[in-house]
């Protein structure tokens, strides 16, 4: 599903150049469920904003999904984001005056669709939010509001979750159960990337890609 | 519909905020209004100038005394000008091919007493001419005529509202009223008429022979000795003498008033068509700079819908990054910040548009003495009103909301 192939990101900050990311070279399947884990400085960051289309890499290609998307303009690169993608963040980033329902909603305002309530319903349902609708994120537990927002991501019926430390505004409880919520859209075959700092998180994964100053230095199961 | 969606989003934020929301509309609102309002009042007596002509009939002479140094318009102006029509000029034009009729007259305001009552009208000092110039009809009693006026008789015609001030329902024919101190007779009263669109009214006026009036009320004198007349009206038999009797009035004035070939004249002879375009004129000018005005304040309306927009822009910088995260195109969040500037200032006109509405029906309830102004919105106004509305909410907004279709979205998802 993804395969990044030298990917290198170099930011010109004033008049020097600060390579983030130097020749890395990734490639996640469909169905995979994978942790990314490094220090602030390892260009974890970097490769999380390329993987989801937020920004493009100055060398190397990303193919995503069997296409070539490395030199994909704006409006296209909004639209990846919308429809094949799904963002989890840390803070939540919900709407403070709408309702859950409303945040959910939201993606589906840009793609257009003509069955928001519908779609948005279902996928509060399989985040166990159905009864919960209603309220606005003020209303709602830390725990209540990731799950909205992982209902969000999932409301366009994306292929990838990109998930940008999404427990680490939760205590232990909501953590099991927002790790154990990926666990299971996983299992219905949605590919779901953690970006991580936190060890304990990145272990609940099969597979754990370790960033180190701007370049892969491990690739596998947990130690 | 994605624009439906837009518009649903843009109200929602606007009613998020309902103090700034509104604060930020006052300047839209009170632009607004203030244009309408100004404008309509100019419309109005535009109406009022126009019809004022078509109530008078076309074929109509008036002369008048002016200063031949004065420039323009001044040359006119009462005090400014040279007192130099007597009632034997008057006398004279009547034998001219084609004249009617001429009726000189003089005028002022006047204080009538009677017993405990007092009303303020106009006074007419003049000749029967007057009547059937004008058209009146009387309700009882009679007009005052040639005998009257040889004899200075201290006689007086009452309007129909001022009758009623001062004698309620009692006939005031014989009684006597007193005016600068001095004891009047009436002698009529006039139908109801209502407004002129002089703009007083007919019914708030009073009559009296014009030698009465100079002799007994309002003295003034030509520099030759004479009694001033302020102004004569001549009624000429057709549209096509006009221009003769324009000629030979000012053939005889010039004659009789000593004024040698290469001097100006020390009068003025003005058809209804020039004295209408001059009006027209002026009012057009007032009209339009009454607008700017109105479009003065319009300008800072939108500034403060600008300003308060870019405000806006950065207070969301956070939200504007998510949107794009899940997909929103530049063009979408263009689309979703000017309807919110668009919406702030359709708002805002409606409402300085309905204001406006009031204010003006306000306006033409005024009774200034006897003096009231039809101020006019005509569904032309509106309209303007709301394009211009929306137009100048789509010009304040396009600069934020470029701002904010511009940004980074991983920037703006960690701003603050």
């Amino acid at each position: 599903m993804i395969e990044l192939e030298n990917i290198t990101k170099v930011y010109r900050m004033g008049k020097v150049d600060v390579p983030a990311l130097r020749g890395v070279n990734l490639s996640i399947n469909q169905g995979e469920i994978v942790a990314i884990i490094g220090a602030s400085g390892s260009g974890k960051s970097t490769l999380m904003n390329i993987i989801g289309f937020l920004d493009k890499p100055t060398v190397g290609r990303y193919i995503f999904d069997g296409a070539d998307v490395s030199r994909l303009g704006d409006n296209k690169l909004a639209e990846m984001r919308n429809k094949r993608m799904g963002f989890v963040f840390q803070d939540y980033s919900l709407l403070s005056r709408a309702s859950a329902l409303a945040n959910v909603e939201l993606p589906l305002i840009y793609s257009g669709s003509l069955q928001k309530h519908k779609r948005a319903t279902e996928a509060l349902e399989r985040v166990g939010l159905a009864g919960r609708a209603k309220h606005k994120p003020t209303e709602l537990s830390g725990g209540e509001q990731q799950r909205v927002a992982i209902a969000r991501a999932l409301v366009n019926n994306p292929d990838v979750i990109l998930a940008d430390e999404p427990t680490g505004n939760l205590d232990s409880a909501a953590t099991e159960q927002i790790i154990s919520i990926f666990r299971s859209l996983n299992q219905d075959g949605i590919t779901v990337v953690l970006v991580t700092h936190e060890m304990d998180i990145a272990e609940q994964t099969p597979r754990i890609i370790r960033l180190y100053d701007g370049k892969i230095v491990s690739d596998g199961k947990a130690a | 519909m994605k624009l439906i969606e837009f518009f649903h989003i843009a109200i929602r934020s606007l009613l998020a905020n309902k103090l700034r929301s509104a604060l930020t509309m006052l300047g839209m609102i009170i632009g607004v209004g203030a244009v309408i309002v100004l404008m309509s009042v100019g419309a109005g007596l535009q109406n009022m100038i126009t019809s004022t002509f078509e109530e008078l009939g076309s074929n109509l002479l008036f002369v008048q005394p002016s200063n031949p140094e004065a420039p323009g318009f001044a040359a006119l102006a009462p005090g400014y000008a040279t007192a130099s029509l007597t009632m034997d000029d008057a006398e004279a034009m009547r034998d001219i091919r084609s004249v009617l009729a001429v009726n000189p007259t003089n005028e002022n305001f006047i204080k009538i007493i009677f017993g405990n009552e007092s009303a303020t009208a106009v006074i007419e000092g003049t000749t029967p001419e007057f009547r059937e110039l004008y058209d009146f009809t009387m309700a009882s009693g009679q007009f005052i005529s040639e005998v009257n006026i040889a004899r200075r008789d201290m006689v007086v015609v009452l309007g129909s509202k001022t009758a009623e001030d001062l004698f309620g329902s009692d006939d005031p024919i014989g009684k006597h009223v007193k005016m600068r101190d001095k004891r009047f007779t009436v002698i009529g009263v006039m139908a109801p008429r209502g407004m002129s669109s002089f703009g007083f009214s007919w019914d708030e006026m009073v009559i009296t022979p014009i030698t009465t009036y100079q002799a007994r009320l309002f003295a003034q004198k030509t520099p030759g000795g004479q009694d001033a007349v302020q102004s004569i009206v001549v009624q000429v038999a057709s549209a096509e003498a006009m221009d003769e009797v324009t000629e030979d009035i000012k053939t005889l004035l010039r004659k009789r008033h000593h004024i040698d070939e290469d001097e100006d004249d020390d009068f003025a002879v003005t058809g209804l068509e020039q004295l209408l375009g001059t009006f027209e004129t002026i009012t057009l000018a007032l009209t339009v700079f009454l607008g700017l005005i109105g479009a003065i304040s319009l300008l800072v309306g939108s500034i403060g819908i600008m300003n308060i927009m870019l405000v806006s822009v950065t207070e969301r910088t956070r939200e504007i990054g998510l949107r794009k995260a899940i997909g929103a195109k530049r063009r979408d969040i263009l689309i979703q910040f000017l309807f919110e500037a668009a919406t702030l200032s359709l708002v805002g006109g409606a409402i300085g548009l309905t204001g406006a509405w009031l204010m003006a029906q306000g306006i033409s309830l005024i009774d200034l003495g006897g003096f009231q102004l039809k101020a006019v919105v005509s569904p032309l106004i509106v309209m303007v009103a709301v394009l211009v509305s929306v137009f100048i909410g789509l010009a304040s907004g396009i600069y934020p909301a470029m701002r904010a279709a511009r940004l980074n979205p991983i920037d703006a998802l960690h701003y603050g």
